[in-house]
């Protein structure tokens, strides 16, 4: 790691930005002018300009997995916080389980971890989650971190291609939720280095050339820590 | 405000009291992404201020009735530390920071794109640690620069700048012996790109030709402290990446 790293260019909120296109996301036109709206950098693809944030929360979107955290329980629902700025609710009809009236305590209870599905969003920032589907269920054991939800895609990496590095290197089982959660089981060698590689990614996702880094990075950590993160 | 005086607050020279001239700003430091538990925070020391700024959220907005169902409510708290002036204060909130809590926010919600978020509230607070005048303009200053942190939308960063009447002198970004013993003092919330205003008040009297003269003045130094604010936003994440090397 010697040397100068190339940076992604950064705009600010009501930044003039160069660039001929349609506006798309984190953009806004005044006066036939595009202005970005985020803290962010510049991200222009199939006609359209969009600036990507560094920083915020998660807005849900119909179809994102995400993981989430069981807060309340009600006879026909659970309360679940997903990390955006709203709870969703997960009906027990969105669960592979048959509920009976006010047993929602026997299959999920406060403090539970799930992976669920985003099922629908509406205009209101109301959000509904489902269980109902291959792959998503409750998450027992392993460990929590969260990261930005904007630097998710950095972390799974061009068609996975950094999860898997991380899987592959430590020996750990990883689930990224879109909502910036990440849970993590496996040895706990592996867990320590797998959260220290994320925050590595978390820091440098605005940098190229960043999988090469993590690579060498993942070498020379094979194990070793005190199990405490930062 | 109006007290008489035989302090001269700009000599022979036109040099004010501090040694500035009547269009100077006083020096100003920004950073970025102080406070770790915050969503977004930033420390703006202005002068002899010094402020912290720290935004929460867009979060569900509580109690119920307080949400907006089109959109995002900001609520931003505006607090003087005790140990922040000469005299220690009270502390809470009294008249006046009641009075700036209300401004400010109606300043900072005007350049939001409030109607994204539905249902929530954008909590700011500012903290002022340390007051030398002018610390409604610097507390904006540094909460806009949280907001952006804070990964929220926003039409332009918004800039806070005072102008003032001193001895019969328009002169920017008055200090503390001048709001006390100056003829008036006007602290203005700029947007620089759209030379929009989103906070005007005005203590003490002036003409309207030298209210004209102290708003150009204020929009010309806003350009200064816009740079810097860029500045000081970008420097963030250019400093991450140098510290792991």
């Amino acid at each position: 790691m010697e040397g100068k790293i190339a940076i992604r260019k950064i705009v600010v909120p009501g930044e003039e930005i160069d660039e001929k296109g349609k506006p798309g996301n984190g953009v806004f036109v005044e006066n036939g002018k595009l202005y970005s709206a985020y803290l962010g950098i510049v991200d222009t693809r199939a006609g359209y300009v969009n600036v990507i944030p560094l920083s915020g929360c998660y807005i849900p979107k119909k179809g994102d997995k995400v993981i989430g955290k069981i807060i309340d329980l009600a006879p026909m629902n659970w309360v679940v916080d997903i990390n955006a700025p709203y709870y969703a609710p997960l009906h027990v009809n969105d669960v592979p389980w048959r509920v009976e009236f006010g047993d929602t305590g026997r299959y999920l209870s406060i403090g539970d971890v799930i992976l669920a599905k985003v099922s629908n969003v509406n205009e209101l920032g109301q959000v509904w989650i489902t269980l109902k589907e291959q792959g998503l269920r409750k998450l027992e054991g392993g460990h929590i971190i969260k990261i930005s939800p904007f630097k998710v895609p950095r972390v799974i990496g061009k068609g996975g291609s950094m999860i898997q590095m991380l899987k592959d290197y430590t020996g750990c089982r990883i689930y990224v939720g879109q909502n910036g959660i990440i849970w993590i089981s496996g040895p706990p060698e592996g867990i320590i280095t797998v959260i220290k590689a994320i925050r590595m990614i978390e820091n440098e996702a605005h940098t190229y050339g960043l999988t090469d880094r993590v690579k060498e990075f993942l070498e020379e950590n094979r194990g070793e820590s005190n199990g405490n993160e930062e | 405000m109006g007290m008489k005086s035989d302090i001269k607050l700009i000599d022979d020279n036109g040099l004010r009291i501090d040694g500035r001239l009547p269009n100077q700003l006083r020096p100003i430091k920004m950073e970025v992404g102080i406070l770790k538990r915050a969503d977004g925070s930033a420390f703006v020391e202005w002068g002899g201020n010094k402020i912290i700024a720290a935004v929460y959220g867009p979060n569900e907005a509580y109690p119920k009735h307080v949400q907006e169902a089109d959109k995002a409510i900001v609520r931003a708290r505006y607090n003087m530390a005790p140990f922040s002036v000469d005299e220690r204060k009270r502390p809470g909130p009294d008249r006046r920071a009641v009075e700036l809590s209300k401004v400010i926010s109606e300043a900072l919600e005007s350049v939001i794109f409030v109607e994204k978020y539905p249902r929530t509230s954008i909590d700011v607070y500012i903290e002022v640690l340390q007051a030398d005048a002018g610390t409604r303009v610097a507390g904006i200053t540094a909460a806009s620069l949280a907001l952006a942190d804070a990964g929220i939308p926003m039409r332009d960063l918004i800039v806070g700048c005072a102008a003032g009447k001193v001895d019969d002198v328009v002169v920017l970004d008055l200090n503390k012996e001048e709001d006390n013993f100056g003829q008036a003092d006007v602290p203005m919330a700029i947007m620089p790109r759209t030379k929009e205003i989103a906070l005007l008040q005005m203590d003490g009297d002036m003409t309207y030709e030298e209210l004209t003269t102290a708003m150009e003045m204020a929009m010309d130094a806003a350009k200064k402290i816009h740079e810097m604010q860029v500045e000081a936003l970008k420097r963030k994440y250019i400093k991450e990446v140098d510290e792991d090397d």
